[in-house]
């Protein structure tokens, strides 16, 4: 099934914006930040679909998975 | 230290000794207990009647990393009650090396005559100005630091504070030369109502700063810089994307307002997202990151050349990139940066005129999305003055009356800045319940909601939201009267021993033995004290609302504003706190501060913050 992963802020140096990503079905978004050697402890937020998301939530056909480092402003 | 007392109405200038109530306060917790005593708060802003103070916080002109914000406070022209408006540059840390407590500015003059103030070691110089009346802030910044040399403070108004209107601010050089803005709330209106065009700062020969125990204080300062330089945010983040990085995960949240509000994600986040933004900066061979006034460490200012690369504007924050782009549907950075560099120029709030752009926008005035009908109307309106400038230039609320529009996101009258309260739930209890109107910075739930700092609260649901307001509402208070940026929250909300550090220097620096409860007993004083204020004022709990459109849902998670009043005013009732002086309760209205000798407090049950003890 597909996904789309995007990635931003620091994580997209040497890596991309965003991609339609291939995976297995019940695959969870570790399986996918493991695939693209994104080391985990870099990633403070995970959002599936505009949604805060565990990194062992398993993925749906057809959602967004937003990875984002330590950010804030304000 | 004194206290500097302007009268404009006779031009004359005293220093006062600092009355004791007032000694272990600073920044906005000066301003406001100055404003709560001396402005009658049914009084009109831009009379006679009300003042306009000046304060550096409780650590200025110290080692402390971030210690050189300051405090202005008045009664609000925009929202009608009381104001503390937060600014970097130059202005703080001079006067505090002066010796300067608070510079209370009073009354208006007689007759039409223009002015400027100069503040050195002797006092304050009060002499007329005429040469720069009608320049923009540039132009005066430029021209001061040609008559008076590169190092010296500058605060000023750009013509919108010299039409006082309610959007118009205080522009305060920063190190650089460029503009860093007290924006919100109408203060250079207040300062236009007192004929005064700018003011400048000399510490030559000041007094210097009073340091009791220098060594504990060193130590302190040490584990505090520390702390904020190891955080990722205010050590990495920050200082690489500044503010804008914002952007891209407030789209992905869904909680990016759009469209005056009506979604949470823009389909031109791309092209104005921080990442794009530094970029270009790069690219144009800009300044990514330097620092808004001395001794900053987190340095999240930034100068974004234009396409020739010459200089454009600087300070380019994400509420004024969010406001003009995703708020009003313009996705060219370019066209933004020349915006937010006529607002410097003009001296006018980007939160609250981007909100007149917004519903000028839903009124007709001009086409979604056309960002140079946008620099046209602040060029040719509101810098001119004219009609049509004067409606868009007192603000959203304003703007939307005249032309009989009822989408206007204001709360007390304030526009609201760039966070869809349906979608950071946190931040639309802060936007509500503060006592300075819709202002992110009053309690930024954002970072607990979105950014996950200091712990996670869902932002699509109400639980927790109304105590996590309430603690950033208090907490924020603190910060603000020791004169620290903001950012320094993070590090402080994920590291306790940075939040030790901060209550470590003031018992080093003043000798008292401030516990945390203190520290926060400073807040809740601070918050208390504005209400009883705003209460005189007219203001009851029903303005501690959400305009009504809120109560649509908003795409993409279709979340409405589902607090009821009731649930909003626990916010402030649970902000009560009790003073118990020799087993008695006691009012708690303008009470001393963590003086030991008069007054024991008793904590309200807070939770406090999560404590992530991962800082070494």
């Amino acid at each position: 099934m597909e996904v789309k992963l995007k990635l931003f802020a620091t994580l997209r140096r040497g890596r991309f914006r965003e991609q339609i990503v291939n995976i297995k079905d019940n695959s969870r978004v570790i399986d996918i930040i493991n695939q693209y050697d994104i080391p985990s402890d870099e990633i403070t937020i995970c959002l599936v679909n505009g949604r805060d998301a565990d990194k062992l939530q398993i993925l749906q056909s057809g959602d967004t998975v937003s990875l984002f480092p330590p950010v804030g402003g304000g | 230290m004194k206290i500097y007392r302007v009268n404009m109405s006779n031009l004359s200038f005293i220093a006062e000794e600092v009355p004791e109530e007032w000694k272990m306060l600073g920044g906005r917790a000066l301003t406001s207990a100055i404003v709560a005593k001396e402005v009658n708060p049914t009084c009109h802003p831009l009379g006679s009647q009300n003042k306009l103070v000046f304060a550096p916080g409780l650590l200025a002109g110290t080692r402390a990393a971030n210690s050189g914000r300051l405090s202005v406070g008045s009664k609000s022209p925009l929202t009608g009650g009381i104001k503390e408006s937060n600014v970097g540059g130059t202005a703080a840390q001079r006067l505090a090396k002066l010796g300067v407590k608070a510079l209370i500015v009073e009354d208006i003059p007689k007759g039409d005559k223009w002015y400027c103030l100069h503040v050195h070691k002797d006092g304050v110089k009060i002499k007329e100005e005429t040469e720069l009346l009608g320049k923009g802030n540039y132009e005066i910044i430029h021209t001061l630091t040609s008559r008076y040399g590169e190092n010296t403070g500058v605060m000023t108004i750009g013509q919108a504070g010299e039409y006082k209107m309610s959007a118009a601010n205080i522009s305060v050089k920063d190190p650089k030369g460029h503009i860093r803005s007290a924006g919100r709330g109408g203060l250079g209106a207040v300062m236009g109502s007192k004929r005064i065009k700018f003011i400048t700062l000399d510490d030559n020969d000041g007094e210097g700063i009073e340091i009791l125990d220098k060594d504990k204080f060193k130590d302190a300062a040490q584990i505090f810089g520390k702390g904020l330089l190891s955080h990722p945010v205010s050590g990495n983040a920050l200082p690489k994307y500044g503010t804008n990085v914002l952007v891209n995960i407030l789209n992905e949240a869904g909680a990016l307002p759009t469209k005056n509000f009506r979604m949470g994600q823009f389909d031109g986040a791309e092209k104005i997202c921080g990442e794009t933004m530094y970029d270009t900066i790069m690219e144009r061979k800009g300044d990514p990151t330097h620092g808004c006034h001395v001794g900053c460490i987190i340095r999240c200012s930034q100068t974004y050349n234009d396409k020739d690369g010459k200089y454009l504007t600087a300070g380019f924050e994400y509420e004024t990139i969010w406001g003009f782009g995703a708020g009003c549907l313009v996705d060219d950075l370019d066209i933004i940066a020349n915006v937010d560099h006529i607002c410097d120029d003009i001296g006018i709030d980007t939160i609250e005129t981007a909100g007149s752009m917004m519903v000028a926008m839903d009124a007709g005035i001009l086409p979604w999305g056309d960002g140079p009908g946008i620099i046209k109307l602040l060029k040719d309106e509101v810098g001119e003055g004219t009609f049509l400038g004067r409606i868009l230039g007192n603000g959203a609320d304003y703007t939307g009356k005249a032309y009989g529009i009822t989408r206007i996101p204001t709360v007390k009258h304030q526009s609201m800045p760039a966070y869809d309260p349906r979608a950071v739930k946190g931040v639309g209890v802060t936007y509500a319940t503060s006592t300075m109107g819709a202002d992110h910075t009053a309690g930024y739930s954002v970072a607990t909601n979105i950014l996950k700092s200091g712990g996670h609260i869902d932002p699509l649901v109400k639980d927790g939201q109304i105590e996590l307001s309430r603690n950033l509402q208090i907490a924020t208070a603190s910060i603000d009267s020791a004169g620290l940026c903001i950012f320094v929250a993070f590090a402080m909300l994920d590291y306790e021993p940075v939040s030790h550090a901060v209550i470590d220097m003031i018992n080093a620096q003043y000798g008292t033995n401030w516990t945390v409860d203190d520290w926060f007993n400073l807040g809740r004083f601070v918050l208390k004290t504005e209400r009883a204020f705003n209460q005189a004022a007219g203001f009851t709990n029903k303005d501690d609302r959400l305009p009504e459109f809120f109560y649509e849902p908003v795409p993409p998670h279709n979340t409405i504003w589902d607090f009821t009043g009731e649930e909003l005013d626990q916010v402030n009732k649970l902000t009560n706190l009790v003073y118990i002086v020799n087993g008695q309760a006691q009012s708690p209205e303008y009470q001393l501060i963590g003086d030991k000798n008069l007054s024991i407090f008793q904590p309200t049950a807070d939770r406090k913050y999560d404590v992530n003890p991962k800082f070494q």
